[in-house]
C-alpha cells in the first residue's frame, strides 16, 4: 500500500515537473523550435541579455513588487492590529471586505479596478494608465494577504505583553515597537514575502491595468508569446527558476539549524 | 487624616461593557503595606477592578485615588503600580535578564545600576544564574519568578497580582504562596491579589474582599469572612457550610430545622427570617437520644484528617466533619453549640444553595468551559 | 482574552485600510454592478440578455472548472495524506517541491505543455519512437481535455496545500485512538481522516474552482482558441481583442461570475459549519 502511494506521488512529481524540464531543456536549443531539439547552445541566454524590453520589464516588475509589497505591508499590518482589537459584527465586516480581493477571481478584481481607472482618468485628458494605476492595483490585491498573515500572530500573542510593557513604564508607541512588533514580526515578514511574490507573478490584474507604456515581465512574456514563440523566454524562465531554487534551498537548509540552536 | 494610611481609594467605580454591568458603584480603601485579596468566582469583576487600578481600563464613572491624588487621567505607564499578569506576559523575544531590565531601561537608568538591580532581583526570586536563559526554556514556576522580579525591579508602591499562581500545579502553588507572602513582608509594599481560590486567599491575605456580580459582598480579615460571613454567598464561597433557613425568636435564640437553639447573635427583629450558617467542623456527633437534631447517615468519605459525613435531617442534607467513623444507614444525633451558629440577614443569595454547600473550584472551572469563556472576555477588556 | 490589544488609536490604525478598500475594492465593485445594469439609454436589463445568449459559454466554463476541481481533489488527496503522515523533513521538502513550479511564469509553463501535447510534440514523438508507428487519431491538444489538463496542472498545488494543512492538524494520537477502538485502516480513513479534512477540502475546492472558472489564457493556448470561456469573453469586452469593446456586457458577465462564486461560497460555508462542529477548523 505504502509502495503504491510512493509510486503515485512520484508520478504526480513527474507531472508537475515535466513542463519545467521541457522549458529548461529547450532553453539550450541551438535551433529556434520549441519542440525539436537541434543541439546545445547558449545563444538564447546571450540574446536575452541584450533584450532591452525584457530587462526593462524585469526591472519594472521588481520595482512594482518592492513598492507595492512595502506599502501593502504597512497598511495591512496597521489594519490587522485594528481589526484584532475589534469585536462582533464590526470585525466580521472588516474581514469580509478584506476577503473580497482574495475570493473574487483575478479577472473580476482586474476589470473592476480598470473601470474605476478609466472613469477617473477620463476626467483628466492627459493621463493614462501606467505606473500609478499598476502600483495601486498591486497594493490593493496585496493588502488582504498581509492582513491574513499578521492576524493569526496577533491572535496567538499573549495580549497582556503590551500591557506589561505599559505597566513597566513604557509609553504606548514605544511599547508597541519594542514588544508587539517583535512578536508579530514573522507574520509581517511572511506577509511581505507573499505580497512581493504575488506582485512579481501577477499577470491578470497587471494585464488590465498597466496601459501600453509600462509593462511588467509577465505582460512582456504574454506579448512575446503572441508573436512567434522565442526560446529567450525559456532562458529567462530557467534563470529565474534557478534563482528561486537556490534561495529556497538556502532558506530550507538554514531553518533546521536555527531550530536546533533554540532547543 | 484617616486617609493618610490609605494608598488607594476607589470611589463609586462603575464599569460596563456592551450594556452589561461589570462593576457597580464599587467603593474600597486599601491600606498602605497590606496584602489585600479580591476573591470571587470568574466574572465577578475582580480582574476588572485590578485593571482599573493599573490604568488599563477607564471606568465609566468614579474616581481612582492614589496617595490622596486623583489619578483618573494618568495613563498606565505613568502609574506607580505594577502588575503580575495571568500567564505572566513575559516578553518571549527577550532573555530573563532583559525582561527584568525592561522597566529600568525605559527609565534610562545607567547600565551598571541596571545590572546590579537585575542581580538583586534574580537573588530575591531565587533565579541566580538564569540571566541569559530565554523565556520559553523556563518552567512555569521559573517564569512566574521572572514575572515577579520584572515587576518588583521598578520598585512599585503597589503590586497587582492577577491570579498569578493559577497556571502552576498544586505543590508549586503552595510553595509560591509562602514565598510571595515572604517577599511582601520583606519589601513592605502593598500587594493587591486576585484569585478565585478561597484557600489561597485565606492563607495569604491581611484583608479579603469577597466579590460577586460586580459588587463587594464583604470586606474583612480572613477570620472575619470565614467566621462571620455577611450573607449566604460569602458563607458558601468560603469554606464548606450548611446554610439553612431559620427564624430569630429573640436575641440569642434561633429556631431552625424544627429545633430552638441558643446562639450568640443579637440585633435581629423578633421572628425575623434569617439564614443560619453552621460549619461542618463545628457540629458534634452524639447518640440520637442526646442530639438536638437527629438524622440518617447517607454517605461517609474518609478525608485523612477526618471523615466527611452526610446526614439527612428532615430531607435537608447536612455535611459534618468528624474524627469518629459513622456508618451509612445509622441514625445519629447532632449537637450544635451556641458559638457554632452564625446568623445572617436574608439576602438575594438566600435559598440559592440547597443542602450542604461547598464552593468547588473544579465546578467553577468546568462551568468556565461553557459559560466562563465569554464572561472571562468581558472581564478582560 | 479574545479581545485584542488596542494599540494606539483603533481608528487611526484602520483608517488607511478602510479608505483604501472603499476606494479600490468597494467602489470598483459598485461600478461593475452599475455598468452591468446600464447602457447608452440608462438603466437596462439588456446586458443580462446578452449574458443569456452566452449561456453555452457559461455552461462550458462551469463544466470545465467543475471537472478540473474534481480531478484536482482526487489527485491531491493521496499526496496530501502521505505528506501529512511523513517526517517533518520530508514534509518540508515535499511542500517545497510542490510550490517550486509555481515560481515559473505560468504562461511559459503552459506553453511547455503545448510542446508536450502538440501533434508533433514530445509525447506523440515518444509514442512514435516506442511503437514505431503514427497515431494519427491521437490529438492531445486543442480540445477540452487539454484545457482541463492545463487547469489541473496550474491549480493542483492550491488543492494539495490546504488539504495537507488540514490533515497535519489530525494528530497521530487521534488515529491511534481510532485504531485502539478497533477501527480498520479503511475505517480510520472514512471515519476520522476524511471528516476531519473537510475544511481543507473546502478551501482547496474554492482555491481551484475560482481561478478555473475565470481563466482566459489556458483556453487560448491549449484549447486552440476555438473554445471561448467566460474569462475570454470578459477580456474581449474590456480590451477589445476581437474588435468590440463593451464595458456593460463585460461587467454583466463579471457580475454573473461574482454571483456564482458567492453562491458557491455560501454553500461551501454551510458544509464548513457542519464540519467545524465536529472538530475541524477553517484552514484559510
Amino acid at each position: 500500500m505504502k509502495k503504491l502511494l510512493n509510486i503515485y506521488n512520484a508520478l504526480i512529481g513527474i507531472f508537475l515537473y515535466a513542463p519545467i524540464f521541457v522549458i529548461v531543456f529547450f532553453s539550450f536549443n541551438s535551433g529556434t523550435s520549441r519542440s525539436s531539439f537541434e543541439g546545445f547552445s547558449l545563444q538564447w541566454y546571450a540574446e536575452l541579455l541584450e533584450d532591452d524590453l525584457i530587462l526593462r520589464s524585469l526591472y519594472y516588475s521588481v520595482v512594482i513588487a518592492v513598492l507595492s509589497a512595502l506599502i501593502a505591508t504597512v497598511i495591512g499590518t496597521l489594519a490587522a492590529i485594528g481589526i484584532n482589537s475589534l469585536k462582533g459584527w464590526k470585525k466580521s465586516a472588516y474581514l469580509a471586505v478584506n476577503n473580497i480581493p482574495v475570493v473574487n477571481p483575478d479577472i473580476v478584481t482586474a476589470i473592476s479596478m480598470m473601470i474605476l481607472f478609466v472613469f477617473v482618468l477620463g476626467l483628466f485628458n492627459s493621463m493614462e494608465m501606467g505606473f500609478g494605476t499598476l502600483l495601486i492595483a498591486h497594493i490593493t490585491f496585496n493588502i488582504p494577504y498581509v492582513v491574513l498573515s499578521v492576524l493569526p500572530k496577533l491572535r496567538g500573542m499573549d495580549q497582556n505583553i503590551y500591557y506589561a510593557a505599559l505597566d513597566l513604564g513604557c509609553p504606548p508607541m514605544k511599547s508597541f515597537i519594542k514588544v508587539v512588533i517583535p512578536q508579530i514580526m514573522p507574520g509581517i515578514v511572511s506577509g511581505l514575502i507573499m505580497a512581493f511574490t504575488l506582485s512579481l507573478d501577477d499577470f491578470v490584474i497587471s494585464y488590465f491595468n498597466s496601459g501600453a507604456t509600462f509593462q511588467t515581465l509577465p505582460i512582456t512574456i504574454y506579448s512575446m508569446t503572441k508573436k512567434p514563440y522565442s526560446l529567450k523566454l525559456n532562458a529567462l524562465s530557467t534563470i529565474l527558476f534557478a534563482v528561486v531554487l537556490v534561495l529556497m534551498l538556502a532558506v530550507n537548509l538554514k531553518k533546521p539549524q536555527k531550530a536546533q540552536k533554540k532547543a | 487624616m484617616e486617609n493618610k494610611t490609605h494608598i488607594i481609594d476607589l470611589k463609586n467605580i462603575s464599569v460596563s461593557f456592551d450594556g452589561e454591568k461589570i462593576l457597580e458603584n464599587l467603593n474600597l480603601s486599601i491600606k498602605d503595606g497590606e496584602f489585600i485579596t479580591f476573591l470571587g468566582p470568574s466574572g465577578c469583576g475582580k480582574t476588572t477592578t485590578l485593571r482599573v487600578i493599573a490604568g488599563f481600563l477607564q471606568p465609566d464613572s468614579g474616581d481612582v485615588i492614589f496617595e490622596n491624588k486623583n489619578i483618573n487621567g494618568v495613563p498606565s505607564h505613568k502609574r506607580q503600580v505594577n502588575t503580575i499578569f495571568q500567564r505572566y506576559a513575559l516578553f518571549p523575544h527577550l532573555s530573563v535578564a532583559e525582561n527584568i531590565a525592561f522597566g529600568l531601561k525605559v527609565k534610562k537608568m545607567p547600565k551598571a545600576k541596571i545590572d546590579e538591580k537585575v542581580q538583586e532581583m534574580l537573588k530575591l526570586v531565587n533565579l541566580k544564574g538564569f540571566d541569559n536563559r530565554m523565556i520559553d526554556s523556563l518552567s512555569g514556576g521559573q517564569q512566574q519568578r521572572v514575572a515577579i522580579a520584572r515587576a518588583l525591579a521598578v520598585e512599585p508602591k503597589v503590586l497587582l497580582l492577577d491570579e498569578p499562581l493559577g497556571a502552576l500545579d498544586l505543590k508549586l502553588r503552595k510553595d509560591m504562596q509562602v514565598e510571595l507572602k515572604k517577599i511582601q513582608q520583606s519589601l513592605g509594599i502593598t500587594f493587591i491579589y486576585v484569585t478565585h481560590d478561597q484557600e489561597e486567599a485565606l492563607s495569604m491575605s491581611d484583608t479579603i474582599v469577597v466579590m460577586d456580580d460586580g459588587k463587594i459582598q464583604q470586606i474583612g480579615s480572613p477570620t472575619d469572612v470565614y467566621n462571620e460571613p455577611l450573607n449566604a454567598f460569602v458563607a458558601d464561597f468560603i469554606g464548606e457550610s450548611n446554610i439553612v433557613d431559620g427564624i430569630m425568636k429573640e436575641d440569642k435564640v434561633v429556631e431552625f430545622s424544627g429545633h430552638v437553639f441558643d446562639c450568640l447573635d443579637t440585633g435581629f427583629g423578633k421572628n425575623e427570617e434569617v439564614d443560619v450558617v453552621v460549619r461542618p467542623e463545628d457540629v458534634d456527633v452524639v447518640s440520637p437520644e442526646n442530639g438536638m437534631l437527629t438524622g440518617v447517615v447517607t454517605s461517609v468519605t474518609f478525608k485523612g484528617v477526618h471523615y466527611e459525613i452526610i446526614v439527612d435531617i428532615g430531607g435537608f442534607l447536612w455535611m459534618i466533619q468528624s474524627t469518629d467513623i459513622q456508618y451509612v444507614g445509622d441514625r445519629i444525633g447532632l449537637q450544635i453549640d451556641p458559638d457554632a451558629i452564625h446568623i445572617m440577614k436574608k439576602s438575594e443569595y438566600s435559598g440559592t444553595f440547597g443542602d450542604f454547600s461547598s464552593y468547588s473550584d473544579e465546578f467553577d472551572e468546568l462551568s468556565d468551559v461553557n459559560a466562563g469563556v465569554s464572561r472571562e472576555d468581558e472581564e478582560d477588556e | 482574552m479574545s479581545k485584542g490589544v488596542s494599540v494606539g488609536n483603533k481608528k487611526a490604525n484602520l483608517f488607511p485600510f478602510s479608505s483604501w478598500m472603499v476606494v479600490f475594492v468597494l467602489i470598483p465593485i459598485a461600478l461593475v454592478v452599475y455598468y452591468a445594469f446600464t447602457g447608452v439609454d440608462g438603466f437596462t436589463f439588456s446586458n443580462l440578455k446578452w449574458v443569456y445568449t452566452y449561456r453555452s459559454t457559461l455552461w462550458l466554463s462551469l463544466e470545465l472548472a467543475f471537472i478540473s476541481t474534481v480531478i484536482c481533489l482526487v489527485l491531491a488527496y493521496p499526496i496530501a495524506y502521505s505528506m501529512s503522515r511523513a517526517s517533518a523533513r520530508i514534509q518540508r521538502n515535499a511542500t517545497l517541491i510542490i510550490m517550486l513550479p509555481m515560481w515559473m511564469n505560468f504562461l511559459v509553463r503552459t506553453y511547455a505543455w503545448m510542446t508536450l501535447l502538440e501533434d508533433t510534440g514530445l509525447i506523440n514523438s515518444a509514442l512514435r519512437a516506442i511503437f514505431g508507428m503514427d497515431f494519427p487519431g491521437l490529438h492531445l491538444i486543442n480540445n477540452h481535455g487539454a484545457i482541463i489538463l492545463g487547469m489541473v496542472y496550474n491549480y493542483l498545488p492550491y488543492m494539495i496545500l490546504p488539504l495537507y494543512t488540514a490533515m497535519t492538524k489530525i494528530g497521530d494520537s487521534l488515529i491511534e485512538a481510532a485504531r485502539d477502538l478497533g477501527a480498520s485502516g479503511a475505517q480510520v480513513l472514512g471515519k476520522v481522516i476524511m471528516p476531519m479534512s473537510v475544511p481543507g477540502v473546502i478551501s482547496g475546492i474554492t482555491m481551484v474552482f475560482i481561478p478555473s472558472i475565470s481563466t482566459f489564457i489556458i483556453s487560448k493556448i491549449l484549447g486552440g482558441g476555438k473554445d471561448f470561456l467566460i474569462g475570454d469573453l470578459i477580456e474581449d469586452y474590456f480590451l477589445g481583442s476581437s474588435g468590440v469593446v463593451n464595458y456593460n456586457i463585460g461587467a454583466a458577465l463579471s457580475l454573473v461570475i461574482m454571483v456564482l462564486i458567492l453562491i458557491a461560497t455560501f454553500i461551501m460555508n454551510h458544509f464548513d459549519k457542519d464540519a467545524s462542529t465536529s472538530g475541524g477548523g477553517s484552514v484559510i
